[in-house]
């Protein structure tokens, strides 16, 4: 009996070895579960964070680039700082900051590195450089941030940040994470998906203490970030530059038109800001600073600014009814002034005239014809038809609705349309006597500096215009690809913009004689936009040359008075400075004349 | 002695194949531990594990040689004085040993360690051998139960003492070795379910057992009413299963410590806390689990090189053997064991003297312990337990224990022709 216990004792042994094999087989090759474990323990991923592009002008100048920054980085189990006080010197904190620092990282983790200083400059490293390397557990780690070769078109460009949670969860192409940087307004918002380029991926092994052991499979699954593309803009830098330094200590803004491509060469707000503020380590205070300003000047006033278009709306009246038949070039209207008063020296004029010398009966009777043309015996009838007629005009050329720039916040501005008034006096409870201050551009009207421009760039083009934008195309590593913008007819032929363009020709030689340039026929509008309780806006319309124009642009510089004064001033310099490449001596003194200007004093 | 009368023609050279195999592998085995892609050193290199372990080899060879020269006699004369020489030693490191993670089970001398527990296997063998060749026992009496188990017992007790659980239950072996002798199998099965109820009382709830054993027991007794005797001893039984569950939250909770009671937790419920007390069985099991069929390749395992797992040379060892060669490695390695153990038991059973037998089936069932536990704590069928795999684990003490207790039987194997039969 006991010999048969050597086959029990083996059997013991068998049966153990068998139990052994049949568990490793479970675990090794039945459950797929440990190896993704294990690829969780050893993988770590990185993410490698792609160059975003830089923003050119229309001749190949920098606007925006990327300059590198060095993020300190602290790995707590590693410090070695022998004298703490001389540390904290490097860096501008005091010991107590140093130490809270120290005790965030610590709770991270005490192996791997976490953020101790943000963003020191390339100067800021460099003059800490050579004593810094005496201090153990602390890494300098280089990314970028934007920077700006000139401190301008800051509303336009736009800034960069990290992602917001909401926008994080309107994402549906789930590229972004937590803690990505974002264009969040201007160009960078408008064109992120080509400028922001293509994260990487790196797979790198690591051991239990998260040190880098080499990378994963020898990088067959990693894959390199792409740089963002190029963005050229057309804005022109020089005249972008120059049209904010004649804003200074104005509040208003500035668009300027090409006319033949709704290239916008500059678009100003002022005040304005330097766009290097919203970067770097001081970003959320200096935003803050920013937002609080009573200034406003993250308003982006060209295109989020409404105003009265005021004597501008003359030329639009001209065109519409003119295009209607109501008028020819040839009526004339006695100024009466009971009606509407009127300024100037001028009685009975025709349209040329009239628009020379913006008077306001006449514009008022040539409303009422477009308005009232006798498609109704009832007048309140007759009205409604003829404002719903006007608004078409007036939608086709650009005013109560946005004219799609690519940036964010763009207003339409208002035109009213009869539900407008019904809802006001009820229904056809109102006739072209209760609207007539629409006939000078002023009433319920609202439009932006954009539609104004837009409006020079109409008549320069004699009847169309192409949506005003501010990229002139992607650059890409292969290929430049030119971005298209449609081209919107007005309805109104050519024939009648000649008159009008013509009595613009001659505005520079009347009311605003500051916008006179030798050789160069600027055809131009003033536009005083009345204010009941401060000083009035003065506005500026203009475009030039008369033949082949090159340049439409609007002027508003608030609280600045009449039109023909400081905005004139300001137009004229701009359109010398872009057609003819700089200001002639001998007009000095306007520039002089507009720097003298400061109104933000008109506003305290 | 003639040429052809020498030693090594006499030897079983199979097991020594399988030895020199073991040591073979489990030597590239420890190159494969401390391997760094980044930082190759040579298998040689002297200040690397893999090159420390091939000093332990060259060590191992001459003590080989050693058993080889002197008389095979000496081993069955000197049994009894070798032991007590250990237990002296165990008794000494009680008193002036050296703490070394929370055991007091080395002398240190400089840069030599030695655990005399790691001998007391051996002399503990040596002396069980030489008491079951020299006095006839039968084990199937309770008297001479008693008489034989203290031999086993006093060792146990002192490791016990030095705070190394592991090693003392490496003693366990001789239990298998006193069945073999004659031990009543109901030792070996109380033994089993005393440890089946246990862990089953850690898993269900207490009161569910106690009414299932009751139920159990009545339906017994039902089938076997007639037999009084019988019916006593399934109420006897019953009241010792009662006794057992009863006992179970006592002797988890205040005899084991608390790493003790954490690694039964762990091997009961593993998901219970990854990060903490299943940390290493968690991690065992990750490197072991993502071998695959045939592994990720020699030198390439990633959750040993890179320290997920603990131990990693030493205790754990298994680990890159599952992650670098899969589970072909792995039956490899199980299957390489199995030919060792049933050799033994081969080699154990030709002897025409007890004491080599004895012996041989102590050896057998050492390394059967030591293997089990081993393997089965890496892969979370058995509480943690600090016991090196023979021959794979780093380390000088253990490889050369485990060789002497091996070569002593081959020498004695040798030898078996010139032993005269009781």
């Amino acid at each position: 009996m006991i010999e048969n216990r050597k086959f029990y004792v083996q059997a013991i042994f068998i049966v153990i070895g068998i139990i052994f094999l049949v568990k490793l087989f479970s675990i090794q090759v039945m459950d797929s579960r440990y190896k993704l474990a294990a690829e969780n323990n050893v993988i770590n991923k990185v993410i490698e964070y792609p160059y975003r592009g830089l923003i050119y002008d229309r001749n190949n100048k920098i606007i925006v680039h990327n300059t590198p920054v060095y993020d300190i980085m602290v790995v707590p189990k590693e410090i070695e700082v022998a004298d703490t006080a001389r540390f904290c010197d490097l860096f501008e904190i005091t010991k107590e900051e140093f130490e809270t620092k120290i005790l965030a990282a610590k709770k991270y983790s005490y192996i791997k590195q976490s953020l101790f200083f943000p963003q020191l400059s390339n100067e800021e490293f460099a003059k800490i450089q050579d004593e810094f390397i005496e201090y153990k557990g602390f890494y300098p780690v280089a990314r970028t941030i934007r920077s700006y070769p000139e401190p301008v078109f800051a509303n336009g460009l736009g800034y960069i940040g990290e992602i917001s949670k909401s926008k994080l969860t309107k994402d549906t192409t789930n590229y972004y994470k937590s803690g990505d940087f974002i264009g969040i307004s201007g160009l960078e918002a408008a064109y992120e998906s080509e400028l922001r380029g293509k994260r990487g991926v790196k797979y790198k092994l690591v051991n239990v203490r998260g040190i880098e052991k080499g990378s994963f499979n020898d990088g067959a699954f990693d894959s390199a970030s792409v740089p963002g593309n190029n963005l050229i803009s057309t804005i022109d830098l020089e005249l972008q530059k120059y049209a904010e330094y004649l804003m200074d200590d104005k509040v208003g803004s500035i668009v300027a038109i090409e006319p033949s491509t709704g290239e916008i060469l500059a678009m100003v707000n002022s005040p304005s800001f330097d766009p290097s503020l919203l970067t770097g380590r001081k970003y959320s205070s200096n935003f803050q600073a920013l937002n609080q300003d009573t200034l406003k000047p993250l308003f982006n006033r060209p295109i989020m600014a409404t105003y009265r278009p005021g004597s501008v709306f003359k030329l639009v009246q001209s065109l519409v009814a003119l295009q209607e038949g109501v008028i020819t070039p040839q009526t004339r209207t006695v100024c009466n002034r009971g009606i509407i008063n009127c300024h100037g020296d001028h009685t009975n004029e025709d349209l040329h005239g009239a628009i020379k010398f913006s008077c306001n009966p006449y514009f008022y009777h040539t409303f009422r014809k477009i308005i009232n043309q006798g498609k109704d015996p009832k007048i309140n009838v007759d009205s409604r038809i003829g404002l719903s007629m006007w608004d078409e005009y007036l939608y086709k050329l650009g005013f109560g609705r946005k004219l799609g720039i690519e940036i964010p916040n763009e207003k339409g501005g208002l035109v009213p349309k009869p539900s407008y008034y019904n809802r006001y006096y009820g229904e056809g409870g109102w006739n072209f006597y209760t609207i007539y201050s629409l006939s000078i551009g002023e009433g319920e009207l609202l439009t932006t500096p954009l539609q104004v421009a837009n409006l020079a760039a109409i008549l320069a083009n004699r009847g169309y215009f192409i949506a005003p934008h501010l990229a002139k195309g992607i650059d890409t590593p292969d290929t430049f690809l030119k971005i298209d913008y449609e081209r919107e007819d007005t309805g109104i032929d050519a024939e009648h913009f000649t008159t009008v363009v013509d009595a613009m020709a001659e505005i520079v030689d009347g009311t605003a004689r500051v916008a006179r340039i030798k050789d160069v026929v600027v055809c131009g509008k003033t536009g005083t936009v009345q204010n009941k309780n401060s000083f009035d806006h003065s506005a500026f319309m203009a475009f030039a040359p008369k033949e082949s124009p090159q340049i439409a642009i609007s002027v508003y510089v608030e609280n600045a008075g009449w039109g023909g004064g400081v905005a004139a001033a300001i137009s004229g310099l701009l359109i010398e400075k872009y057609v003819k490449g700089g200001v002639a001596e001998n007009r000095a003194w306007v520039e002089n004349y507009v720097m003298t200007k400061a109104y933000l004093n008109n506003l305290k | 002695m003639s040429r052809q009368d020498s030693i090594w023609n006499r030897v079983d050279w199979l097991l020594i194949a399988i030895f020199f195999v073991l040591v073979f592998f489990g030597w590239l085995n420890i190159y494969a531990v401390g391997y760094d892609a980044e930082q190759v050193q040579s298998i040689f290199n002297f200040s690397q594990n893999s090159g420390k372990q091939l000093i332990w080899i060259a060590g191992s060879f001459v003590l080989i040689i050693v058993i080889m020269i002197i008389d095979f006699r000496f081993f069955d004369s000197f049994a009894y004085y070798l032991y007590a020489g250990v237990i002296v030693l165990l008794i000494l490191v009680l008193l002036f040993g050296t703490e070394i993670s929370g055991n007091k089970s080395w002398f240190v001398f400089g840069p030599v360690r030695l655990q005399p527990s790691e001998f007391a296997k051996f002399t503990t063998a040596l002396a069980v051998a030489k008491f079951f060749s020299s006095k006839n026992i039968r084990l199937e009496r309770l008297t001479d139960q008693i008489k034989s188990s203290w031999l086993v017992l006093l060792p146990i007790a002192l490791i016990v003492m030095q705070g190394d659980a592991g090693t003392a239950m490496v003693f366990l072996a001789f239990v298998l070795v006193y069945y073999r002798e004659g031990l009543p199998a109901y030792y070996l099965g109380m033994g089993v379910a005393f440890i089946f109820i246990f862990i089953l009382t850690l898993m269900v709830e207490p009161m569910y057992l106690i009414i299932g054993a009751v139920v159990l027991g009545i339906i017994l007794i039902a089938f076997n009413s007639r037999k009084v005797k019988k019916i006593v001893l399934i109420i006897v039984g019953v009241v010792g299963v009662i006794a057992v569950i009863g006992s179970v939250d006592y002797v988890f909770s205040e005899v084991l410590k608390p790493h003790q009671q954490n690694r039964i937790k762990s091997l009961i419920n593993p998901d219970a806390d990854p990060l903490g007390y299943g940390w290493n069985v968690t991690q065992s099991k990750i490197a072991i689990g993502s071998g695959g069929a045939v592994g990720k390749g020699f030198l390439e395992g990633t959750q040993t090189k890179y320290d997920f797992v603990p131990e990693q040379s030493t205790d754990f060892i298994f680990c890159t053997i599952g992650e670098e060669h899969g589970w072909l490695g792995s039956f490899i390695l199980i299957f390489l064991f199995m030919a060792l153990l049933l050799r033994v038991v081969f080699i154990a059973e030709r002897q025409k003297g007890n004491f080599a037998r004895v012996y041989g089936y102590a050896v057998a069932c050492i390394f059967f312990v030591h293997f089990g536990i081993n393997i089965g704590m890496t892969i979370g069928l058995f509480p943690v337990a600090g016991i090196p795999l023979p021959f794979f684990s780093y380390g000088g003490s253990s490889l050369w224990s485990f060789t002497i207790l091996l070569f002593v039987l081959i020498k004695l194997d040798a030898h078996r022709m010139q032993v005269l039969t009781r």
